[in-house]
């Protein structure tokens, strides 16, 4: 069964990495993966995505508009700009906590976090609403929101993947000082 | 035999070791960075590997690596190829003993580059044969059997790939190292009357470089990443050719059941003439889904008029796909729908409420922001224009900055500049050019400058990396990619050496020194320069961090509208500092008019 993963952010908080471990646990279990991702000068606090596709017979790494299975969203804005993504009935994986761009700092844009959660819980029936503020505390590190998300990713059931294959992939690639807390991080919404 | 998750540009450097490559030169350009800093990570030991100081030095010491039988490649990207096509026009007229890859990565958007220019074209130009992949996978293939037929052919050939292919990742099968290619290269043989290029040697192989390419469109009829696809049994009467990614997107768009028939081009230059008649034949219309120029669409009207055969081409030229920009899965898609006259489904509307704008920033903390700041106040009320170059700092040119009144190409600021100050005597002239570009193509513009009596002053915005490209090492860095430490070469002592008598070295992180130093230089007569010397932030070790004082903050916002700094936003009517962004490089702190920024380490 092909998969169209869509991720989505701001430069910086980890969407590469999370797009590396489904790879990796999607390659353990010989499914065949292709993923293209922003790199270069829209890297520097511009918006970022990733597209990550598995299954056989694929050609093209980018995903169609209308096509994406599921979208995992690290920032409220990004993620509703990547909405034309979604295909009809598709689930959507959102971290509560905006992060603002240097225009809406200098007063030439308004940006409202809770506009676009509204936003999104009106037109995606399948939902998650990660409360990021409140994880990274309780987890003690805002370095591992990626693999939080990821952990709801795994359990919207849309990627194909358990648990247990996300575990084998986080040991294989993480440092091992950090591989408790990246554990920690993917059942905390459990 | 193994598989690998690899990055379109791993897999090519990855082939390229496989193929037993033995010298490997470039300069650094997205999107082809990551091959030559790949064939350096996995280096068996038996690779000489450099970052050249530019892409014409880069092929023409992989060209001296060729004549002695070495397998060499050379890496940019496509604007390099600008830089690099003086040698290059010349070589194919030689040509090579060992083969020589020249990998070159277009960039259809364009996203990162100044041109939309197409490699394809220019391979026609130069008469070398061309390689253009379409998958991870396929480069990784094609890349090998590149340099097969380099070395078999004597020329030099072209792998050009782009950003989707480059910047791509799959999983891969690739070679273990047992099986690896090993080429022990010959040595140069001395013959004058072969690698001496003269007039009468080059009407001669001009000749012979023509009867070869015809003989090659042959040869590449045959090859088997030129091919015919056709999943519908009968004849039928459309096709659809197609190159690189567009060939991805055509495939994942094609339904089973579409009656058509499909040409896949990998060598658009000597075209394979013969398998595109075998194509055509019986066809009544044919779209072409290309990227950057239409070479397959101009080829096959082309063998129409030669044969002539009635089909219709369609592409670029006819409006039928849009003549600029990259293609997408959706724009293939469509103009596939529209060709086979197929009922699209109507995007549905999305009444998006307002969406934030994030166009790319120097980071918190850069040192350019302050060398822009720093010339922006010295120069108030001046009547002036600040030459850009190509590097991160072309970023200055953003508001509030707004520092940038030019940018071309790699090094021509300063000569822009000069350009500028013979028309307009009574402007202050001014060029800002980062290292790396310096060393690049920068130092011909001092010399033309001092030489012909210029007027300008040149602002080198030295943070002692490439950062645009992800900090590769250059000439002033001090090591090299065979990992040795080499002495630094001073831009200041080449600066004086070519007759600048008014050289600074200045910290612009501080500011009032900065401002004034910029003020004195820029009263004095000729050529004089400022090196601003601070490390790019993304590797420097931070010093601390700021916090704004609630009660001293007047909420001015002076800081955020005059800096623009990504770390620096408002709260509740007072300025506030993103901690988790901000390396304390204290611009903040001394714009501040009211003393409100300090160091937040001391008051934690």
């Amino acid at each position: 069964m092909n998969k169209n993963i869509v991720l989505c952010g701001v430069g910086g908080q980890g969407t590469v990495l999370a797009s590396k471990l489904m790879a990796a646990a999607a390659m353990e279990k010989n499914i065949p993966v292709m993923t293209a991702e922003t790199i270069g000068m829209a890297q520097r606090g511009g918006s970022v995505f990733s597209h990550l596709r598995m299954g056989e017979g694929i050609h093209s790494p980018l995903i169609a508009k209308g096509t994406a299975d599921l979208i995992i969203g690290f920032e409220p804005g990004e993620t509703v700009r990547m909405l034309p993504f979604l295909k009809k009935g598709g689930s959507v994986v959102v971290s509560s906590r905006p992060i603002m761009p240097v225009s809406a700092s200098i007063g030439d844009a308004v940006y409202q976090a809770k506009d676009m959660i509204a936003y999104l819980k009106q037109k995606v029936t399948n939902l998650t609403v990660i409360d990021s503020e409140k994880a990274m505390k309780e987890l003690g590190s805002s370095k591992v929101l990626n693999v939080v998300l990821l952990g709801a990713a795994v359990r919207s059931g849309e990627l194909g993947l358990t648990l247990e294959d996300i575990q084998a992939a986080i040991r294989n690639r993480i440092p091992e000082k950090f591989q408790e807390l990246n554990i920690k991080a993917l059942t905390y919404t459990e | 035999m193994h598989k690998e998750f690899l990055m379109g540009n791993e897999a090519i450097a990855l082939g390229a070791l496989s193929a037993g490559v033995n010298l490997v030169a470039g300069y650094p350009g997205t999107p082809s960075t990551e091959v030559l800093e790949t064939i350096a990570k996995q280096n068996p030991g038996t690779v000489y590997v450099e970052w050249s100081v530019n892409e014409k030095a880069g092929l023409e010491v992989a060209a001296g690596a060729a004549y002695s039988g070495a397998r060499a490649m050379v890496t940019m990207k496509q604007v390099g190829l600008n830089v690099a096509s003086d040698p290059l026009m010349s070589l194919e007229y030689i040509g090579v003993k060992g083969g020589l890859v020249v990998m070159v990565a277009d960039d259809p958007g364009p996203i990162s580059s100044q041109t939309e220019q197409d490699t394809r074209t220019f391979a026609g130009f130069s008469k070398l044969p061309l390689f253009d992949p379409s998958s991870v996978q396929e480069a990784y293939e094609m890349i090998q059997e590149a340099f097969e037929y380099s070395e078999q052919y004597h020329t030099p050939v072209f792998f050009r790939s782009t950003t989707r292919v480059c910047h791509g990742y799959a999983s891969i099968d690739v070679k273990d190292q047992e099986e690896y290619y090993i080429n022990t290269p010959e040595g140069f043989i001395k013959d004058s009357s072969k690698w001496v290029i003269f007039p009468r040697l080059s009407r001669i192989n001009h000749g012979k470089i023509e009867e070869r390419n015809a003989f090659l469109s042959d040869v590449f009829s045959e090859y088997k990443r030129n091919f015919i696809w056709k999943e519908t049994e009968g004849a039928p009467h459309r096709g659809i050719a197609a190159h690189g990614i567009s060939y991805a997107y055509a495939m994942d768009n094609l339904n089973k059941d579409d009656h058509v028939r499909l040409l896949k081009v990998s060598t658009p230059f000597p075209f394979p003439e013969k398998l595109a008649v075998e194509f055509l034949d019986g066809l009544d219309e044919v779209l072409c889904l290309e990227e950057l120029d239409p070479v397959i669409e101009r080829a096959l009207t082309y063998v129409c008029g030669k044969y002539g055969l009635k089909t219709r081409i369609l592409g670029k030229l006819t409006g039928h796909v849009a003549n600029a920009g990259e293609n997408t899965m959706e724009s293939v898609g469509a103009a596939i729908a529209a060709f086979l006259g197929m009922e699209q489904e109507p995007q549905e509307a999305m009444d998006m409420p307002p969406l934030p704008v994030r166009p790319p920033v120097l980071c918190a903390g850069c040192p350019h922001r302050a060398s822009f700041y720093a010339v922006k106040q010295a120069m108030l009320g001046r009547k002036t224009i600040f030459c850009g170059d190509i590097g991160c700092y072309t970023l200055g040119n953003a508001m509030p900055l707004d520092m940038v009144d030019t940018c071309l190409c790699m090094g021509a600021g300063i000569n822009i500049a000069q350009g500028v100050r013979h028309i307009e005597p009574d402007t202050a002239c001014f060029a800002f050019v980062g290292d790396s570009t310096f060393f690049a193509s920068g130092i011909t513009g001092v010399v033309n400058a001092v030489y012909n009596q210029a007027d300008m002053t040149l602002i080198v915005l030295d943070n002692s990396t490439t950062a645009m490209t992800g900090h590769q090492p250059h000439p002033g860095t001090g090591h090299t990619m065979m990992g040795e430490i080499v002495e630094k070469i001073s831009i200041e002592k080449i600066l004086r050496a070519i007759g600048l008598t008014a050289v600074e070295t200045v910290n612009p992180l501080n500011l009032d020194e900065a401002v004034a130093c910029v003020k004195n230089m820029a009263d004095q007569p000729g050529v004089k320069a400022i090196v601003f010397k601070s490390p790019c932030i993304a590797l420097a070790k931070p010093s601390g961090k700021s916090i704004v004082d609630n009660d001293k903050c007047i909420g001015c916002q002076k800081c955020i509208r005059q800096l623009g700094c990504p770390a620096l936003i408002m709260n509740n009517g007072k300025a506030a500092i993103d901690q988790s962004q901000c390396t304390r490089c204290s611009l903040c702190e001394q714009v501040c008019p009211v003393g409100a920024i300090s160091g937040g380490n001391k008051n934690e």
